[in-house]
């Protein structure tokens, strides 16, 4: 099912004034943000089909910058979201692109992390409603929505990672609700997405980063009330 | 969910004995893992925001940053206390606070999408006219908003609730058929007429057009939005009255989806056609650009 749940339909609380142009521009940014795993020091978007006709006056350039600053939805600073990120250090750049997209509400990202100077690439589609799917990190195919905790784990393609893996997931409790993986070459890189039931715990990802054959380990939640939960655990 | 279609959830409704936004609550706090209480605070919090947005509407500058729209609601809420409407009292009230949520949604305020922010005004104004009128409590209203939920799940999984997938009749469209068949249950209707309500409120909207001038939510979104709680009134007391959906309702959202995935791409979103490129709408769009 594209859509999981009812908040899926009601929702999410949002500044306007597009769903689609606006809200689910902003968690795309946040999904590509949480990927990165660190702030951007410098992001290049480039806007497809309805998303290049239409990205000003929707404030789709705001809100993907909002995003990337890991702005809520409903945050009240997104109308001012490319000056903060200027101030922040980010060097944010807008165009409009060319050739096969996915979908007519298509973005893509690259990314540049402030801290270890990691480059990322990431599609994402905003499918109505504040609804969205990344699908496209680094070349691997993905399909990834953000409302479940999601764990993405970069491996070399070895026998048996997933397995252990997976092991690693049954001992700690933790329920799969969606898994992909995608691979460049037999034995070479490999991205594998875990959407799960529970939030996943520092232990989990420790355990995980552990493996023999994991690079990295990253996690994707844009789950409005537990983001608002954690805001209020520990300032992030 | 345990339901995919809408006679499957009429039916689910029948078996457990409970309407269809006591047996949404229970379904999602299955498939969140959620407790129904925290679930149900959630969408608390949403009416609030909902509440809140109606208000601003009604009192606030809503004037929008293209300086194109805003403050009809107002307009409207002046010209029902002041003169003889048309329309008469509450379908005038649900109108006014229908368009004013859409205009706080156009100046970039806070609002609930429902099923999107293009259509976010229609709920507000049919639940708050509704709860002033009929003197409903908020968690009645909420368990309200779980039928509506319910309902949009259902077109949104079989059709679309973008306008740049499926038009506007995916969001408008979609979002009257919600407000019509919760209304139809806050009435005191069966779950099967309030899946009627659905059907009839639907066909009403195929194959309108999303065709936004400047490619702003602004012209038409908002006066749609306006006739859009109206038209789920309607719906509401045509399905209340005993009227049925001769085409089952599950049918007229595949239409939809039809209607939807023929519809040309300048008509879906991108203001390349309808409304936004008539000699006006290219106007504007072109001042818009200048004042850039």
């Amino acid at each position: 099912m594209r859509f999981k749940d009812v908040f899926s339909i009601i929702g999410p609380a949002m500044v306007g004034p597009s769903s689609s142009h606006t809200a689910g521009a902003a968690r795309i940014g946040r999904a590509a943000r949480q990927v990165l795993g660190e702030p951007a020091s410098e992001a290049e978007v480039t806007f497809f089909g309805s998303f290049a006709a239409t990205y000003q006056g929707h404030g789709t350039d705001r809100a993907i910058a909002g995003g990337l600053l890991d702005f809520a939805t409903d945050d009240s600073r997104l109308p001012d979201s490319i000056e903060l990120a200027e101030e922040a250090g980010m060097a944010i750049s807008f165009g409009q692109g060319t050739g096969l997209f996915p979908h007519p509400n298509t973005v893509r990202l690259r990314l540049t992390g402030a801290r270890t100077g990691t480059e990322l690439a990431l599609t994402g589609i905003s499918i109505g409603g504040g609804n969205i799917e990344i699908v496209d990190i680094d070349g691997f195919g993905v399909k990834l929505t953000g409302m479940y905790p999601t764990v993405l784990i970069h491996h070399m393609d070895y026998l048996g990672v997933l397995a252990s893996v997976t092991d690693v997931m049954r001992r700690g409790q933790f329920n799969i609700g969606h898994m992909s993986l995608d691979r460049k070459n037999r034995s070479g890189a490999a991205l594998t997405v875990l959407e799960l039931d529970e939030a996943a715990t520092p232990e989990l990802l420790h355990e995980l980063s552990a493996l023999p054959a994991v690079q990295s380990v990253k996690v994707v939640d844009l789950n409005e009330t537990l983001q608002e939960q954690k805001g209020k655990d520990n300032t992030r | 969910m345990n339901f995919q279609t809408l006679s499957q959830l009429a039916v689910l409704c029948e078996e457990r004995g409970m309407g269809i936004g006591a047996l949404m609550l229970e379904e999602q706090s299955e498939e969140s893992g959620r407790s129904r209480e925290q679930e149900f605070a959630t969408m608390s919090q949403y009416y609030g925001v909902m509440k809140e947005a109606v208000h601003r509407g009604m009192t606030e500058d809503t004037t929008s940053r293209s300086g194109l729209t805003g403050l009809d609601a107002q307009r409207v809420a002046a010209y029902n206390a002041a003169d003889e409407p048309c329309l008469g009292g509450p379908a005038g009230q649900a109108m006014a606070y229908a368009l004013a949520v859409s205009e706080v949604n156009a100046s970039m305020g806070r609002i609930i999408a429902t099923p999107t922010a293009g259509s976010c005004g229609i709920i507000p104004g049919v639940f708050l006219s509704c709860q002033e009128r009929f003197g409903w409590d908020d968690d009645y209203m909420v368990s309200g908003l779980f039928a509506a939920g319910a309902i949009g799940y259902v077109i949104a999984n079989n059709s679309f609730v973008s306008g740049a997938e499926g038009g506007c009749q995916a969001e408008v469209g979609s979002a009257i058929g919600m407000a019509a068949g919760a209304l139809t249950e806050l009435r005191g209707g069966t779950p099967a007429q309030a899946v009627h309500a659905v059907g009839l409120a639907l066909k009403n909207t195929l194959g309108l057009i999303c065709d936004p001038v400047g490619g702003l939510v602004e012209i038409p979104c908002i006066v749609r939005n306006g006739f859009g709680a109206v038209t789920a009134l309607a719906a509401a007391d045509m399905a209340l009255a005993g009227v049925r959906s001769v085409i089952p309702s599950d049918e007229v959202i595949k239409v939809m989806l039809e209607v939807g995935s023929a519809m040309p791409e300048k008509h879906r979103e991108t203001a390349g056609g309808g409304l936004a490129q008539t000699p006006t709408g290219r106007k504007i769009m072109k001042d818009l650009k200048n004042k850039k």
